[in-house]
């Protein structure tokens, strides 16, 4: 048994220092106690304390870079995901550094903002009263009380230019904070994809938000009420104007030779008040307190480059 | 091998299993075993971290029992069985995080799940260390087979699929299997135990409790105020 020897070894090499005496003196002595007495009793309390403190902490060290690596790799995979690039094979670091370029943008005034936009963690900023803002009651239809000044949008890049735009969605559902992504298309109006990476609504009910089949629904569309006027003259939402959200979750399936059904999604049969909920949220992230105004200057910037 | 499992290390593992199952005899664990349910994979992961929690937990209090103040036993009890449950969350985030998503709080809920805390105070306060990892494995094992039969069945009449795979094609998908919404909820796992616990009692009459009230016609009610 050479680890025994060894710690003998250890033992007697501690035997050396007079403070390691003291302590074995005193412990034998605790043990020695009954049960029942106070100091023994304080003793092993906060020696167990000690110990399960520096266990439970070491586990918390020791593992957690590779907690923080698989959460940035979930994140990119929803990216990929929402992007449409997400194929079995696919490598999710290599293709997440070449088409994706994360931006900060100023949701008040649409503007891209200056700053580290990889480091930045929106849903921490969104919990910081230097960072964020409280929404009004009356406006606060997602439910989520505070947003981040600053938003972290993604860029799909193809060939240098813009393909789509993500942007990260919030608010509440039925028992749940959904947190989402939608990509919107390079014209600011076109759903592409919607994603929710983290929700806990009924699973084979309101869970179904990440049944594939559900999302595909969402493909082409269309974000803002088109104006009759605008649709007229330039056959789609007036460039510069920043509209309202007409897209919503109805009830049953859309029948898609009706007037407004570019802006209808089927609800999610059993789940009434989180598809209310969706409806909510992605209303509120691409109204004027959302994304409206960046849409808005995406739209002009195309307008003005075409 | 053969002295390892002796007669009572061997009594202690397969007794759980169904003569003395800690979910239909004991009625312990009900919580998680509604709460996970709802998937294979997250039931079989669930069922592996509190196996583990219990027997790591039992064999730990068992080798301090003598010299656990019994003022403070259950806080002893309960310090031990919580960290040992906030490392198991920390290697789930690590090595499983799909799955850690899906489990969310439950993981975190092992610390209150009472077959911890059952076998701690009933079996690994009076034995030694390895007879009481084996009787938390044994009671893990007890709590996982009844875990995996009702997400078996919610699974496969819920949406369909065994552990993700489609084995009943859904009428949504095209297919003509229209599925049980019930059974993707919590009260669904309620049934199955009950049918379950009624299975058990049939096989084994001994586990039949005794009947401590005897249900009254209204004509005899003026003979008793009791109920």
């Amino acid at each position: 048994m050479p680890k025994c020897e060894k710690l003998n070894k250890v033992c007697e090499k501690l035997e050396q220092y007079e403070s390691y005496r003291k302590f074995k003196a005193y412990a034998d002595k605790i043990l020695a106690l009954g049960n029942d007495s106070l100091e023994k009793t304080i003793a092993i309390a906060v020696s167990l304390c000690l110990v399960c403190a520096v266990f439970v902490s070491m586990a918390a060290v020791a593992l957690k870079p590779l907690q923080i690596d698989n959460k940035e790799l979930d994140m990119k995979k929803n990216i990929l995901d929402v992007a449409g690039l997400l194929q079995a094979d696919t490598n999710i670091e290599q293709a997440f550094a070449e088409k994706i370029e994360a931006k900060l943008v100023n949701l008040e005034t649409g503007d891209y903002a200056d700053g580290d936009a990889n480091a930045y963690d929106q849903r921490k900023a969104a919990k910081d009263p230097a960072q964020s803002v409280l929404i009004s009651k009356d406006k606060d239809i997602a439910h989520i009380r505070f947003k981040a000044k600053l938003a972290k949008v993604y860029l799909v890049k193809e060939g240098g230019a813009t393909k789509s735009i993500i942007l990260p969605i919030n608010g509440y559902g039925l028992w749940s904070t959904l947190y989402g992504f939608l990509s919107v298309e390079a014209d600011g109006q076109t759903v592409q994809s919607i994603n929710f990476y983290d929700q806990a609504e009924t699973p084979g009910l309101g869970g179904e938000v990440v049944n594939p089949n559900w999302r595909a629904l969402w493909k082409g569309k269309k974000i803002y009420a088109e104006t009759e006027q605008a649709s007229s003259d330039k056959g789609s939402l007036g460039e510069a104007g920043v509209g309202e959200p007409a897209l919503s979750l109805i009830k049953g399936t859309v029948d898609s030779s009706k007037a407004g059904s570019q802006y209808q999604v089927d609800g999610l049969a059993g789940a009434t008040l989180t598809s209310t909920g969706v409806t909510n949220l992605v209303r509120y992230w691409t109204s004027k307190e959302g994304f409206a105004p960046y849409l808005a200057k995406v739209r002009t910037v195309k307008g003005a480059k075409s | 091998m053969s002295e390892f499992l002796n007669d009572e290390t061997k009594k202690v593992l397969v007794e759980p299993l169904v003569e003395n199952n800690p979910i239909t005899l004991q009625v312990l664990g009900i919580c998680s075993a509604l709460a996970v349910t709802s998937q294979m994979s997250t039931s079989l992961i669930m069922a592996l971290a509190l196996t583990m929690v219990t027997a790591c937990s039992s064999a730990a209090i068992a080798a301090i029992r003598n010299h656990i103040p019994s003022s403070i036993r259950i806080i002893v009890q309960m310090i031990i069985i919580a960290s040992l449950v906030i490392v198991v969350d920390q290697l789930l985030k690590a090595f499983a995080y799909e799955i850690s998503k899906q489990l969310s709080v439950f993981v975190g809920l092992i610390i209150t799940n009472c077959i911890v805390m059952g076998r701690a105070e009933a079996y690994a306060m009076k034995n030694p260390p390895l007879e009481s990892f084996i009787d938390g494995i044994g009671n893990g094992l007890g709590y996982s087979l009844i875990l995996v039969i009702v997400a078996f069945f919610r699974e496969i009449f819920g949406s369909g699929k065994l552990l993700g795979f489609e084995v009943l094609k859904l009428t949504k998908d095209g297919g003509w299997y229209d599925p049980n919404g019930l059974m993707l909820l919590p009260p669904s796992a309620f049934f199955i135990i009950g049918l379950i616990i009624w299975a058990i009692r049939e096989w084994k009459p001994k586990q039949r409790e005794a009947i401590e009230f005897k249900i009254m016609s209204i004509s005899h009610g003026e003979h008793g105020g009791h109920h």
